[in-house]
């Protein structure tokens, strides 16, 4: 409970969408490890149904995925009163400018570029979540 | 920051599970390229393609496999380049597709191996994917490989500490995009001493407040030892529709420059004029501060969507270790042997007495079958895995024979034990390799017989009496069974003059070392034959058949258990030995009446059983047992069935009930024994012999009219009496 990451005893949940096992797993490692409780989607489809039974502080999406891609699923959540407001975060190995202007229409909270980086994914999380 | 670079190491425990995933990603980009053809393509297996590898891709930067980041990105933008259709699809460039998709295998080998790759591997490929994607292709830069790595750690303590002037006025729409200030302002004062102040001036009358938008704007100072590009990056998701000004300011707090301009705007753009384009505002709320972002009560989610709603556990699932599984498989079977042990010792009890017991026993009983139908489904695998291979294999086999084949697959989630698809490869391997070598005319020839010149490769799994099944069948030419004979009786296989029966010719194939010159090309002359085709498939305690109708096409049925580990049996006894017959293959069990008995003028014992009369295999002579009961109206038939669908009477003396069995196999600690599938230890600690239904159909119809002893022989001559 006491981790340092936290400021309360209540862990914030981070949502991370992925259909790499690998970058699901590694996100949730490292967010784990740094006091974050983690749920795992493959896809947006699947980040959807997971949100009705489950509220989470913040969403880490794949824009590359299968079913529902990693923008549909930011717009889906995007038009959800809810969900307006909600930090979510594209990752995405595309570092160009395009991709992330279209992120930033769709109304992304901010985005992640691979390679996969822990030490920064733990340090852009606790600055959109907390 | 919490997080250290040490932490990066920590990761290296993820690359089993990406080289796991690379493995699973290179099949289904494989399968997509396999669909790939010239004119409409389906975008969404172009889709596909591009994800598995740029999932690869992503995988392989975190783990700082350069080289495979670079060929993955060559790969990656030629799939993006078809997806965009300014590069047209080709065979050629399917071809070239195909190797990369090699290449990257090879690739990701060594990355395992953590040996370098011959220097023109990446070469070779790159420089066949660039011609064969000609002119469309936009040249591919390299990003991931130096994507910016911005250090996320505290600064180094002996840099000394400076002063910046803060100032932010955000975009009233901040909000919107998930960005809370006051988490920005926390990351802030984790980088040194923050003072910051609030400017209220901008917020209007409660009456016209938006709760959605932010009215605030801050002002301060950061004494922080970290660097400008550290405080930059705080606002990094921000900077592009507020403004930010970041100012360093000299040891008394006054700019350090004499500009009074902000020294170093990040980016000033008027606020409003990038704003994302924000949802219709709500009906003014209270004031939201930042810290407090209370959102409405979460509102059924069901309601504004129209997807179908999908159940919350799709896709979670954990990876395991599969050593542990073992450990519980084994631990199951344990269980087994201790349950009918128990079940054993309780059968002594004084009838009508202690049915608490009994109702617990058979309690237990249910629970133990349900744990070890859980258990093995968690090794459970759909034969998938293995039929993917195959479409690659048939399209290379029919470029080097020149023959058209189209492949047609069926019952790939048919699910079956990890181990068992893991010994499905090679059988599979050899059935499609011969058929295509083998079965299949030249489309001329194909023609001419009025066939069309695409053959067919029918390739199938399904479950049937607890077992897997699965075809192979051609549309091809069939067995020559003239050739085939002519052949075995040259080999001194079979004795000349004698005319075996259509089916046993087709069985000839499988015998040690047997060929026809037409078996022989420079596909199947890769020294595995048949025969060890079907040793390898007996060992697992399968079976491998042929049916062919010449002219029509050869069927090749090839059958394994759904596990290796446990089966429901039927224990019966026979003189002092017990035997256990596989539930599966129990179609009923009776006594005779002496009218039901028949004795066909070959003097083959047979028994009629609804209708039709069905051979008597009396397993006493056939496993030479004394004491054994000797009248069929005295004992019990046990009418049982192969997979092949023959019927066979089981003589019997008794029947002990029924119960689950822990196989052990008698390969490893004996050796193969035809009727004999595996062995397994009773409750009463006693072996018993656990009967393979065809192999003592076998033993019957070998033994002929005197039912006499044929059980033992020579090791080597075992499967090629089949």
């Amino acid at each position: 409970m006491g981790s340092p990451a936290m400021e309360s005893d209540m862990k914030k949940k981070v949502l991370t969408v992925d259909d790499s096992r690998t970058m699901r797993e590694m996100v949730a490692f490292t967010l784990e490890q740094a006091g974050y409780e983690v749920l795992a989607a493959t896809d947006g489809q699947d980040a959807l149904s997971l949100l009705e039974g489950n509220d989470v502080d913040l969403v880490i999406a794949d824009l590359h995925m299968p079913v529902m891609d990693g923008l549909s699923l930011l717009r889906r959540l995007r038009a959800m009163p809810s969900r307006r407001s909600m930090p979510i975060l594209m990752l995405t190995t595309e570092a160009d400018e395009r991709k992330k202007q279209e992120g930033r229409a769709a109304g992304a909270t901010g985005w992640l570029v691979k390679p996969f980086d822990p030490g920064r994914l733990v340090s852009v999380v606790q600055r959109v979540c907390g | 920051m919490a997080v250290e670079g040490s932490r990066v190491d920590n990761l290296g425990q993820f690359k089993q599970t990406y080289f796991d995933e690379c493995a699973e990603l290179l099949a289904i980009a494989e399968a997509g390229l396999l669909r790939l053809a010239p004119g409409t393509f389906d975008l969404e297996e172009v889709n596909t393609v591009f994800r598995a590898v740029h999932s690869i891709k992503g995988g392989a930067g975190a783990f700082g496999f350069s080289d495979l980041v670079t060929f993955a990105h060559e790969y990656e933008a030629v799939m993006d380049a078809i997806r965009a259709h300014t590069v047209p699809v080709s065979y050629g460039l399917v071809e070239a597709l195909i190797h990369a998709n090699d290449a990257l295998g090879r690739l990701i080998d060594h990355a395992r191996a953590g040996t370098a790759p011959p220097p023109d591997l990446i070469a070779a490929a790159v420089t066949a994917l660039r011609a064969d994607s000609g002119h469309g292709l936009p040249a591919a830069v390299i990003a991931s490989g130096r994507a910016p790595a911005v250090a996320s750690t505290a600064a180094a303590p002996e840099s000394p500490r400076r002063s910046f002037a803060l100032r932010f006025e955000p975009n009233p729409d901040l909000l919107l995009s998930g960005n809370e200030p006051s988490f920005m302002f926390r990351a802030l004062a984790r980088l040194g001493k923050l003072e910051l102040g609030c400017q209220f001036d901008a917020l209007p009358a409660l009456t016209e407040l938006d709760g959605e938008k932010l009215y605030l704007k801050w002002a301060g100072t950061l004494q922080t030892a970290a660097s400008l590009a550290e405080i930059e990056e705080v606002f990094e998701f921000v900077a592009d529709d507020s403004v930010i000004e970041i100012t360093p300011l000299a040891a008394g707090g006054a700019p350090a420059a004499a500009v009074p301009a902000p020294a170093t705007p990040m980016r000033s753009a008027a606020p409003g004029t990038v704003a994302p384009p924000g949802p219709p505002a709500k009906p003014p709320g209270p004031p939201v501060l930042y810290g407090s972002r209370d959102e409405p009560p979460a509102t059924p989610v069901q309601a504004e969507t129209g997807e179908p709603v999908q159940a919350a556990s799709g896709g979670q699932s954990i990876r395991v270790d599969l050593d542990k599984v073992e450990r519980l498989v084994n631990l199951v079977g344990e269980m087994v042997i201790t349950q009918s042990m128990i079940a054993e010792h309780l059968r002594h009890l004084p009838p009508g007495q202690h049915r608490e017991m009994l109702t617990g026993l058979e309690q237990l009983t249910q629970h133990t079958r349900d744990l070890r139908e859980c258990v093995m489904a968690i090794r459970a695998q759909p034969v998938g895995s293995v039929f993917q291979r195959i479409p690659r294999l048939v399209r290379e086999l029919s470029a080097e024979t020149g023959k058209d084949v189209v492949l047609v697959t069926s019952g790939e989630h048919t699910e079956v034990d990890k181990t068992v698809v893991e010994n499905l490869i090679d059988p599979l391997t050899h059935m499609i390799r011969n058929a295509v070598a083998h079965g299949f005319e030249p489309p001329d020839e194909r023609e001419a017989l009025g066939k069309p010149r695409t053959g067919t490769l029918h390739l199938s799994a399904r479950h049937r009496s607890g077992r897997i099944v699965i075809e192979v069948a051609d549309d091809g030419r069939g067995i020559d069974r003239r050739r085939v004979l002519e052949r075995a009786v040259e080999r001194g296989l079979v004795p000349p003059g004698v005319q075996p029966g259509d089916a046993e010719v087709d069985d000839l194939i499988f015998l040690p070392g047997f060929t026809t010159s037409e078996m022989v090309s420079s596909l199947s002359g890769r020294g595995v034959g048949m025969d060890v085709v079907r040793r390898n498939v007996v060992a697992l305690g399968g079976r491998i058949g042929v049916h062919s109708i010449p002219g029509e096409g050869t069927r090749f049925v090839l059958s394994l258990p759904l596990t290796l580990a446990v089966l429901d049996g039927m224990v019966v006894s026979v003189g002092a030995e017990r035997f256990v017959v596989p539930i599966t293959n129990i179609v009923e069990s009776l006594r005779p009446r002496p009218a039901d008995l028949r004795r066909l003028v070959n003097l083959c014992d047979v028994i009629q059983f609804r209708g039709q009369f069905v051979r008597l295999a009396r397993l006493h002579r056939l496993f030479d047992i004394p004491d054994a009961v000797e009248d069929p109206t005295r004992a019990l038939v046990v009418v049982v069935e192969a997979e092949d669908g023959a019927q066979l009477g089981v003589l019997v003396d008794d029947i002990q009930g029924q119960q689950q069995v822990v196989i052990k196999s008698l390969e490893p600690n004996f050796r193969r024994i035809t009727g004999v599938a595996a062995a397994t230890i009773l409750g009463d600690g006693r072996v018993a012999l656990i009967l393979d239904v065809a192999g003592v159909h076998e033993l019957s119809r070998r033994a002929g009219p005197g039912g006499g002893r044929l059980a033992v022989e020579p090791p080597s001559q075992t499967e090629a009496a089949a």
